[in-house]
């Protein structure tokens, strides 16, 4: 039985619930004191001790139930049925047996060979989907396939009538044990397998050019959004904490020591007050950028924990904020709304910059990180360069995202040079990754 | 893990009995809560309690502690709880008092001695004196530990403590056992039983969460918080009861910001009982919203609602069903 629980770990483990060898061992004592008898009870008690978050939860009742589902027939039939046992090492079962048991239709005693020789190929360890054919074989060879094979053959070389429908039941038989075996196959796979192509997608998702992305990866990319804000919060909330400067604060310190006939017991130091990030999110939402903004949005939006203090713009010709549509809208239809509204007309900087200028100049100051997220493909207007200069001297840093790549920046319409000195970094955004990195490091900068 | 001394643990025979024991004390339990206490009492384990305000986190420390006749020790978490409101303080203010007092007796006090050596040892002795038990405030850690017949110990709201907080709770979780560098190691002899409870304001830490087990309440079906209900304000009539449940639960499938409680559905039991009302009404609905409901935004949008959610919450009696599509159980 310890293995049962061993093997469960490991699939909870492939599927990215971690699960420390001190869980495992509590697992262990959780089992012997409720004992297997139970199953709601076992499936409960298993997932307050694996599992630590909600979400981990949902992850191991599922497996739990696909886990304990096989297992269940094999522990049940270990005790009441020994008639079909393959020895151990390499003999195989003589076919006769594997026949009459596949005729009996016992699925009892079929499900409990079938478990045997799951675990004798070693079942547990697939990875992938494409493994499932070959350790459907494996299960197959080691229930006495081949010898049902070598009885097939030969049926079908007689010459007799009787051969002919011997032949055809052989047929019938094998593609049952075929048909069963890549189940247990699949299932096992769903178990160990699934978990681990999920997280090789992701993180082929995450490499991925954004513009390139279809409709079937979109719901892939929120979650991984939703987990990379999680990583960026947990990481950057930790940081807002205060830091002693080592200088004595004399007058709290006299104030909590008043009770103490002056005499200073605690002694209190001053402290560093830290910034809150603020943010103000520029967007370019005129066609070839829209994609990139709707993943930009959608990360600040969803570091709403560590970052209070986000406002964002969209312009394509005129400049508006978007805080209202995106705090009323579910995100997707925010989205589709401010593309509506927004992203019409030619491209004009030089005038977003001057609505930005006349209209909400004031929420930038000194604590304000000015995100812009561009091509700055400006259908050659005038850049108003001389306006970005103003934002950038009044804010805390300039960060400028560009889908394009460096060998374009300046090339036919693009304004990008004459933006350049005045942004504290610009950088190539083209994946997911790029625009972790970009976020990450605007909220270092407020450690 | 047979002990010579008795605990107050000795009820928490099987998961049954700790369901039955929390009905007694008002506390209407579902199975897995009820997995999780036994769990944490048979593995030594605290708990790690998430879900929404008002679900009867706290509450359940709280009963747990009435049922089991134990002293329930709470410490509310916040940003900047450190060790000396948590565990323990040396009280300065006695400890100078004395010092005071033992200025004017020192000359009697060493005069015997003949030397400076023996006269230091002499006040060095006094010096230890100081740091003994007496002068030491207990904080509701150390007091849990020092129980003699176990305690429940509520930490509640963890996840507002800081981060330094979290990762000193480890050592007194995992060992239970507190380290007063004066004084020693104090372990307690009864492990208290140790419920932590979070509102996710924050993620904890994997050490945190790794030694606790974990359990999630989430709002309750119909039939629970009628019983819930039921437990807390036994004057309510059963017809309103059945319609004020169902009322609240179709509350919480309407898209509002703050979905109301089981704390909520309890208080607005106890209004409309106040307020003599016998069988939801609109207009009672109305002017009662603000019990239920926290935002301004999400009294607005339910009050537009409260004509087909209190004509759903009636339907049970005439449809034969409840608005939550569960056989009626009450």
């Amino acid at each position: 039985m310890e293995r049962t629980l061993t093997n469960f770990i490991r699939a909870l483990r492939s599927s990215e619930v971690r699960v420390s060898t001190g869980e495992a061992l509590d697992a262990t004592r959780a089992v012997a004191l409720i004992g297997y008898g139970d199953r709601t009870l076992l499936k409960e008690s298993l997932g307050c001790v694996l599992a630590k978050s909600e979400q981990e939860k949902q992850v191991h009742d599922r497996l739990f139930d696909l886990y304990f589902s096989h297992s269940e027939s094999k522990s049940k039939s270990d005790s009441n049925n020994e008639e079909f046992q393959p020895e151990d090492g390499e003999s195989q079962p003589a076919p006769e047996n594997l026949i009459e048991l596949m005729q009996s239709g016992d699925e009892a005693a079929i499900s409990t060979a079938m478990e045997r020789a799951a675990e004798a190929a070693g079942i547990d360890d697939i990875r992938f989907s494409t493994q499932v054919a070959y350790y459907a074989q494996q299960i197959v060879k080691q229930m006495g396939g081949e010898g049902l094979q070598e009885r097939l053959l030969e049926a079908l070389q007689g010459r007799e009538p009787q051969d002919e429908a011997d032949a055809q039941e052989l047929i019938d038989i094998r593609r049952d044990l075929t048909m069963r075996a890549r189940e247990r196959a699949e299932r096992a796979f769903d178990v160990f397998g699934a978990g681990e192509t999920q997280q090789f997608r992701d993180d082929f998702a995450a490499e991925k050019r954004l513009n390139a992305l279809d409709r079937y990866d979109m719901e892939r990319m929120k979650i991984l959004i939703a987990k990379i804000a999680k990583r960026l919060a947990v990481k950057h909330s930790r940081r807002r904490k205060k830091r002693n400067r080592g200088q004595l604060d004399v007058r709290r310190t006299m104030r909590a020591n008043a009770g103490l006939d002056g005499v200073p017991f605690n002694v209190i130091w001053r402290q560093k007050k830290k910034d809150r990030p603020k943010i103000v999110a520029i967007c370019d939402v005129s066609g070839s950028v829209a994609q990139y903004v709707r993943f930009l949005l959608l990360l600040l939006y969803s570091l709403a924990d560590a970052v209070p203090d986000i406002h964002a713009f969209a312009f394509s010709h005129r400049l508006k904020p978007v805080d209202d549509i995106l705090a009323d809208n579910e995100f997707e239809q925010a989205m589709t709304k401010i593309i509506r509204e927004m992203g019409m007309g030619s491209t004009d900087y030089g005038q977003a910059w001057s609505d930005l200028k006349v209209g909400h100049e004031s929420i930038i100051d000194r604590r304000t990180t000015v995100i812009v997220l561009g091509d700055g493909r400006s259908n050659y207007g005038d850049p108003r360069a001389d306006l970005f200069r103003e934002f950038a001297q009044r804010a805390k840093s300039m960060i400028w995202l560009n889908p394009e790549g460096r060998p374009l920046w300046g090339t036919g319409d693009s304004a990008i040079p004459r933006y350049l000195p005045f942004c504290s970094q610009m950088s190539h955004v083209a994946t997911l990754k790029d625009l972790e990195r970009a976020v990450d490091e605007v909220l270092a900068a407020y450690g | 893990m047979a002990k010579d001394i008795s605990t107050g643990y000795e009820p928490l025979t099987s998961i049954e009995a700790v369901t039955s024991g929390l009905a007694t004390v008002g506390y209407i339990s579902t199975r897995e809560i009820s997995t999780s206490v036994f769990l944490a009492h048979g593995l030594r384990k605290p708990i790690l309690i998430e879900g929404p305000a008002g679900v009867g986190k706290t509450d359940l420390a709280q009963s747990l502690a009435k049922w089991l006749d134990l002293p329930v020790l709470r410490l509310q978490c916040y940003e900047g709880l450190d060790e000396g409101k948590a565990l323990y303080e040396w009280k300065y203010g006695k400890q100078l008092l004395y010092t005071q007092i033992l200025k004017e007796k020192l000359n009697e006090l060493i005069g015997s001695a003949d030397n400076l050596s023996q006269s230091l040892g002499k006040l060095s002795s006094f010096e230890d004196l100081f740091f003994s038990e007496q002068f030491l405030e207990s904080r509701p850690l150390l007091t849990a530990m020092q129980q003699p017949a176990g305690s429940v110990l509520l930490i509640d709201e963890i996840d507002k403590s800081d981060e330094e907080f979290e990762a000193f709770l480890l050592e007194v979780l995992s060992d239970y056992q507190v380290t007063v560098p004066e004084i020693g190691t104090i372990r307690a002899n009864v492990p208290p039983i140790v419920i932590l409870t979070s509102n996710n304001v924050r993620e904890l830490g994997d050490a945190l969460k790794r030694r606790c087990l974990h359990l999630h309440i989430g709002f309750p079906d119909a039939a629970r918080e009628r019983m819930i209900v039921q437990a807390r304000v036994p004057d309510v009539t059963e017809s309103l009861l059945k319609q004020l449940v169902s009322f609240v639960q179709g509350v919480r499938e309407t898209d509002v910001k703050k979905r109301p409680s089981i704390s909520e559905t309890v208080d607005w039991a106890r209004t409309l009982l106040l307020m003599h009302a016998n069988a939801l009404d609109e207009n009672f609905v109305r002017s009662t919203l603000n019990v239920l409901l926290k935002h301004e935004s999400d009294i607005a949008a339910v009050s537009k609602e409260v004509p087909r959610l209190v004509r759903e919450a009636a339907g049970p009696d005439k449809a034969g069903r409840t608005s939550s599509g569960y056989p009626d159980l009450g």
